[in-house]
């Protein structure tokens, strides 16, 4: 059987799987449609944490930028995993603890304030939507390569896969279809990096297989063969860092505070019975995405030496098939500089902008480009996106490999998106409807107000996908760095420091937000012709970054105000007292 | 005991319980700064002049020993939580 019905098959087969799942676990209450009843398992809900927060990013993006930028790609590593020490160890047991369904509900209880919710909702929407374009641009790239599908329709088949079972099912249907996500994910990368790492080095597994030497009988290293390679080639070594020390600390520091300030995240640890649950549940989560996360950077050095052995001083004619299928994409461009109709891989752009293809065919086949060529030796571009679903075809594994890797690709996706739809839809639907607008609604009512946000949002972010906006490619680091700098010392101060009053958590959250929101679009977006560059930044760090200076704006502006308004109510201290308490004591004293 | 005693022994216990619960969280994120901010960023350089099983020190703890420090890290305060939360008798059990 050829590889695209193997795909058509795993990635049906798959949908199926899905949609059995949501029609078996059906939600009937708000309860159950916002936090699955608070009955999930601490591992199931681990897995589905797992399945929520990798996203296409993280399947399908992570390794190609680790094969690409090498050390610097450790902030994204760190980043993305040491936000659960966090999540674990400040946040999870006290939100699970405080018992409501939103993370607005905490910030609008604790700080005894609509606007305090309203805000809360606003910066909630803002980093959700953000995050909800990057994964359509995943699911686009899949369908099109893997199923020959234009884009569009790629996104609105996932979109109604998506509608079926967040719509039905809500937080109960989305928390089992992504532990079977989790499970289909974490299969389809695996076990490409175990085939690559054997192959390479003779050793199983990916983690010891990066540090083992190639299986060549040279008897070096991987690293080190990687670093000299490139170092030849003129690139920087593998190794070594060429973003300034202070850029990769508060790129870092904000994907982190980020991570443990999404609210599809914590959301997540309200659906688990018991506080000690919230904890140990945060490290199934984190176990579940190290597997993946410390699979990631075999990948992708495996990935680079694969693809400079395959393209590099290789006659183009002879290119495997591969090149030519990323190239009939867009994904893959190549100039022949010195027409010798040999593929020459060097550091340096091999032309100036994106590729822009003129629809002729060049003297060896080749699309032709109307980009200025650039004066260095490069001739080959290649977009980072396609290293993960490329390196089983790179690598020559068989068909199965390949459409399991595509079946992963849009599982990982689709469980993020779905677990970003709730939160919008919850937060519109209680935190609006019920808490500030229309108290008086029924159960029945809001129910029904929760699926049609769940529909409103699936439609928006589906045009969102077709129609991504100029340069949302670019801002994911928005929506890490509006938690980092709103929601998250927002939530830290409401559990840590009782003092934290109304006046001064909104002062901060407006601040960090607008502060944040200002230095990205300033930088990022075409409107203020601002150089993106690091003599521009501040302090010299990266818009990426930003959200670290963002959440210390944040701290300062809330404790500052907090110091000269009004003393946070008694009854606010004892619910802080309470939530503090795992159970008992706490509890006593607020009713005493 | 009058019900001002025993509201007073419980505000205690739950202050104690308190600052038993931060002290380890400082201890730990102590450890989750040092391994990731430590020697995976600040003093990456000099750690990469050591060997570790085919990696160079710092480039090992910025990809991946980090990342298995933070899981330990995580079960190591649900496990020292319970034991706390026992000890004051607070446990939600």
């Amino acid at each position: 059987m050829d590889t695209q019905a193997l795909t058509y098959i795993f990635v049906g087969l798959s949908f199926a799987l899905y949609i059995a799942i949501a029609i078996w676990a059906r939600a009937a209450s708000t309860s159950e449609f916002y936090v699955a009843g608070g009955h999930v398992h601490p591992v199931a809900n681990g897995m589905a944490t797992a399945a929520d927060w990798m996203s296409a990013a993280s399947f399908i993006s992570m390794a190609g930028i680790i094969a690409f930028a090498g050390y610097d790609a450790s902030v994204y590593l760190m980043g993305w995993t040491g936000g659960y020490v966090l999540l674990a160890l400040l946040l999870a047991p006290y939100l699970r603890k405080f018992g409501q369904f939103t993370v607005p509900d905490f910030i609008g209880e604790r700080y005894y304030s609509k606007v305090a919710r309203v805000v809360a909702v606003i910066c909630l929407v803002v980093i959700s939507f953000t995050y909800i374009a990057g994964q359509m641009r995943g699911v686009g790239v899949v369908f099109s390569r893997f199923l020959e599908l234009p884009i569009e329709w790629g996104v609105i088949i996932g979109m109604g896969i998506v509608f079926f079972y967040a719509v039905l099912g809500g937080m109960k249907g989305i928390t089992y279809t992504q532990v079977a996500q989790y499970c289909v994910l974490i299969c389809a990368y695996l076990v490409p990096a175990v085939f690559i790492s054997i192959l390479i080095t003779g050793n199983p597994i990916p983690q010891l297989g990066l540090g083992a030497a190639v299986a060549d009988g040279s008897g070096v290293n991987v690293l080190a063969k990687l670093d000299a390679t490139l170092v030849d080639l003129g690139f920087a070594a593998f190794t070594e860092a060429s973003k300034s020390k202070i850029d990769i600390f508060a790129i870092t520091l904000a994907l982190m505070v980020g991570t443990a300030g999404l609210p599809h995240v914590i959301v997540r640890f309200f659906t688990v019975p018991r506080v000690s649950d919230a904890r140990k549940s945060a490290g199934y989560a984190l176990v579940f995405i190290a597997l993946l996360y410390t699979t990631a950077p075999a990948v992708g050095a495996f990935a680079r030496l694969n693809f400079i052995d395959s393209v590099n001083e290789k006659a183009y004619a002879a290119a495997p098939t591969w090149v030519k299928t990323w190239e009939e994409i867009g994904l893959i461009a190549w100039v022949d500089k010195n027409q010798d109709g040999v593929i020459q891989y060097a550091a340096g752009a091999p032309f100036d902008g994106r590729a822009a293809y003129t629809g002729a065919a060049g003297p060896h086949g080749e699309r032709l480009v109307s980009n200025a060529p650039t004066a260095n030796a490069n001739e080959i571009s290649v977009d980072r996106d396609i290293m993960v679903l490329a390196n089983p075809e790179i690598a020559n594994l068989p068909g199965w490999v390949v459409a399991l890797v595509a079946a992963g690709g849009v599982a990982a996706a689709l469980s993020t998106a779905a677990g970003l739809l709730l939160v919008i839809s919850a937060s519109i639907s209680h935190d609006l409807l019920k808490k500030t607008f229309r108290p008086k609604i029924t159960e029945r009512g809001e129910l029904l107000a929760a699926r049609v946000s769940a529909a409103a949002a699936i439609v928006v972010a589906g045009y969102l996908g077709v129609n991504p906006p100029g340069f949302v490619a670019q801002v994911v680091a928005l929506a890490f760095g509006l938690a980092a700098s709103s929601l998250f010392p927002a939530i830290l101060m409401g559990i840590f420091f009782k003092d934290m009053n109304r006046e001064g958590a909104i002062a901060g959250m407006v601040s960090g937000l607008v502060f944040t929101l200002s230095y990205i679009v300033y930088f990022k977006s075409p409107w203020f012709g601002a150089v993106n560059s690091a003599d521009n930044w501040l302090f010299g760090i990266s818009p990426e970054g930003v959200g670290a200076i963002g959440m210390l704006v944040n701290f300062a502006i809330a404790i500052g105000v907090a110091r000269f308004t009004a003393a946070t109510p008694p009854n606010i201290r004892k619910l802080v007292d309470n939530i503090r308490m795992p159970t008992g004591a706490g509890e006593a004293n607020a009713a005493h | 005991m009058n019900s001002e005693d025993k509201a007073d022994a419980g505000g205690d216990t739950a202050a104690l319980y308190w600052r038993e619960n931060v002290k380890l969280v400082c201890g730990l994120l102590a450890v989750w700064f040092a391994v990731s901010f430590g020697a995976g960023i600040l003093f990456v350089e000099t750690l990469n002049k050591i060997q570790f099983g085919g990696f160079k020190l710092g480039f090992w703890f910025a990809q991946q020993g980090s990342i298995f420090v933070f899981v330990i890290l995580i079960f190591i305060y649900a496990a020292r939580m319970r034991a706390i939360e026992k000890r004051f008798g607070v446990s939600d059990k």
